[in-house]
């Protein structure tokens, strides 16, 4: 029997081995693990055109007949035009405000969708910008509070 | 196929910037102040017309303020950065090359776009998607040279009739431009060029592209002969296809045991920083971005998970440690969030240049010569570094107030901050 001088044994590398934390599933690898293409984006659902996407929050209760609520979180979409019907947040005299935009029949006008708040007709002299097309409402639901 | 490069300049951007949430101010004059809130690095068109000027300390012009209802901010570059991206993002998807050249400006190329559509219409295309899309109003200059495009930007910003778009590819039309162009409004043309060229005579950027190369290559540098090539049409900054200079420079580390703290985090970002800009200088670079990092052990689920990033460009490139320092702990403090331990944290410069192509800053605060002593004070802390063990440091000891910026008109961080969102009603 032969001997061969592999190295002085103080002069080994020591091997680090990771330490994997996520669980690793040992026997048979998951029947599942080929088919998982990509995740869900809630991104991808909200936002079509993300530099022109803007958000902001509501405030007030104007709107909450479309289902718009003080605290939401509104996705608002810079690159779409405006249309009849379309819920947009505009600035009109100074303000920030998310209503329904009607440009039939003449005057423009926009509309709450709460019984409460009074339309607005856009007269001569006004000044109204369009910010953006609402596209999303984001909602976080507070857990266990009574109404 | 011609070569043709646009220009595309956002109008006082951070002036636009501030108003895009506050309607309140569109028609009020704003300016925007440096760091420290010194002095005025940005006007409304409104405060322009008041004849406020471009650097002035704004302890000088308190009379002005009042009597006009100028409106204040800080610097809030953590808004100019999101929507800069965006400006550019947006223009990404209208030229097939973008090259961004500052915050607020980029070229496209357009060679062989006119024989599709007009360049003119194309211009107003971009212009007008810019706006619609961002809130941010831009000008376009369109000619066959880089100089010849930023002097048709300029024409489109200063006559009304352009309708903010000039087509600049014809000869005719560059020299009519350039006849009522002040050589100094010339890109590459400094205030000290400038003087000297002035008492030469050469008055208008014609006059600078009649004069003979040969003779001001003599006087002055290689650049400006480039300069006057360049306004008589023949591009000599093609689109960089050599190889580029390292693009960024990360410093990260795990830490040993989480650290919780806000002093212990800013510790330990200051080092990172610190080392990223010894390595920057080591390079001979600038930089012109930097990021922040940080985030809790991801593998620790059973804990509270909390990471955050932020980036900030700066207005100048630099590789001063002083100033990046205090950028990265303006990044920091606000996205801290107590209660989480961390396990990692890192810092990254970004958009790195070369001294040579740093377009210069005619308001930046520090003159020429107080730049040449901080290029100075950073190399023999390099030197003292190098050698001794005693390390030389940003006076992060002193504590975080001295740090501190002035920020005291500072708007939201309307785009990227849950909390901070413009409110409707």
């Amino acid at each position: 029997m032969s001997c061969i001088l592999l190295g002085d044994a103080q002069t080994f590398l020591r091997l680090r081995i990771p330490l994997f934390l996520e669980r690793v599933s040992a026997g048979f690898p998951s029947p599942a693990e080929d088919y998982i293409e990509k995740t869900l984006d809630l991104n991808e659902l909200c936002i079509q055109h993300p530099a022109a996407t803007f958000f902001v929050r509501v405030q007030g209760e104007s709107m909450i007949g479309v289902g718009i609520f003080p605290d939401d979180v509104l996705v608002v979409d810079r690159s779409l035009r405006a249309q009849h019907g379309d819920i947009i947040i505009a600035s009109l005299e100074s303000e920030m405000t998310v209503k329904e935009l009607h440009l039939t029949p003449p005057p423009v006008c926009l509309l709450p969708r709460n019984p409460a708040y009074q339309p607005i007709f856009i007269e001569d002299g006004m000044v109204l910008e369009v910010f953006g097309v609402v596209t999303n409402v984001v909602r976080s639901l507070k857990r266990g509070r009574k109404s | 196929m011609k070569t043709v490069f646009a220009l595309v300049d956002c109008n006082n951007f951070y002036a636009s910037c501030e108003k895009l949430f506050r309607p309140d101010l569109r028609d009020t004059p704003v300016i925007v102040l440096s760091n420290n809130d010194g002095c005025v690095v940005a006007r409304s068109r409104e405060a322009k017309a008041l004849g406020i000027k471009m650097g002035v300390p704004v302890h000088h012009i308190r009379s002005e303020i009042r009597l006009h209802g100028i409106h204040l901010f800080s610097s809030n570059y953590t808004l100019y950065g999101d929507l800069s991206r965006r400006v550019m993002t947006t223009l990404e998807a209208l030229a097939p090359r973008v090259d961004v050249y500052s915050i607020d400006e980029a070229f496209l190329d357009l060679s062989g776009v006119e024989r599709v559509v007009p360049l003119r219409d194309f211009g107003h295309q971009v212009k007008d998607i810019v706006v619609q899309n961002t809130g941010l109003p831009v000008c376009v200059g369109i000619a066959p040279t880089r100089t010849l495009a930023k002097l048709a930007n300029y024409a489109a910003k200063k006559y009304r009739a352009t309708e903010g778009v000039v087509d600049l590819t014809d000869t005719g039309r560059q020299r009519r431009l350039m006849a009522l162009a002040p050589v100094d409004e010339v890109w590459g043309v400094g205030r000290k060029i400038s003087a000297k060229l002035q008492a030469m005579g050469i008055t208008t950027a014609l006059k600078l592209a009649d004069a003979d190369p040969a003779t001001l290559r003599k006087q002055f540098s290689v650049i400006l002969e480039r300069t006057i090539r360049e306004l008589n049409g023949i591009a000599c900054i093609p689109w960089e296809d050599a190889p580029q200079p390292k693009k960024q420079i990360m410093c990260s580390r795990s830490f040993g045991s989480p650290v919780k703290a806000l002093p212990d985090l800013e510790e330990a970002v200051v080092q990172f920083a610190s080392r990223a800009t010894e390595k920057l200088r080591k390079g001979g670079q600038y930089a012109g971005t930097l990021m922040v990092f940080f985030r809790t052990n991801s593998f620790r689920t059973e804990l509270p998970q909390y990471s955050n990033s932020a980036s900030v460009g700066l207005i100048t490139p630099t590789q001063d440690s002083r100033v990046i320092v205090q950028q990265v702990l303006s990044l920091l403090r606000p996205m801290y969030r107590p209660g989480y331990g961390y396990a990692k944290a890192g810092v990254m410069l970004s958009d790195l240049v070369n001294k040579a192509i740093i377009q210069e800053d005619f308001f930046a605060n520090p003159s020429p010569d107080q730049d040449d002593r901080a290029a100075r004070l950073m190399s023999v802390m390099d030197e003292i570094n190098r050698r001794s063990r005693t390390k030389v440091c940003s006076a992060r000891q002193a504590g975080p107030a001295a740090y501190a910026m002035r920020k005291e008109h500072l708007s939201p961080a309307y785009t990227t901050d849950w909390r901070q969102l413009p409110g409707v009603t």
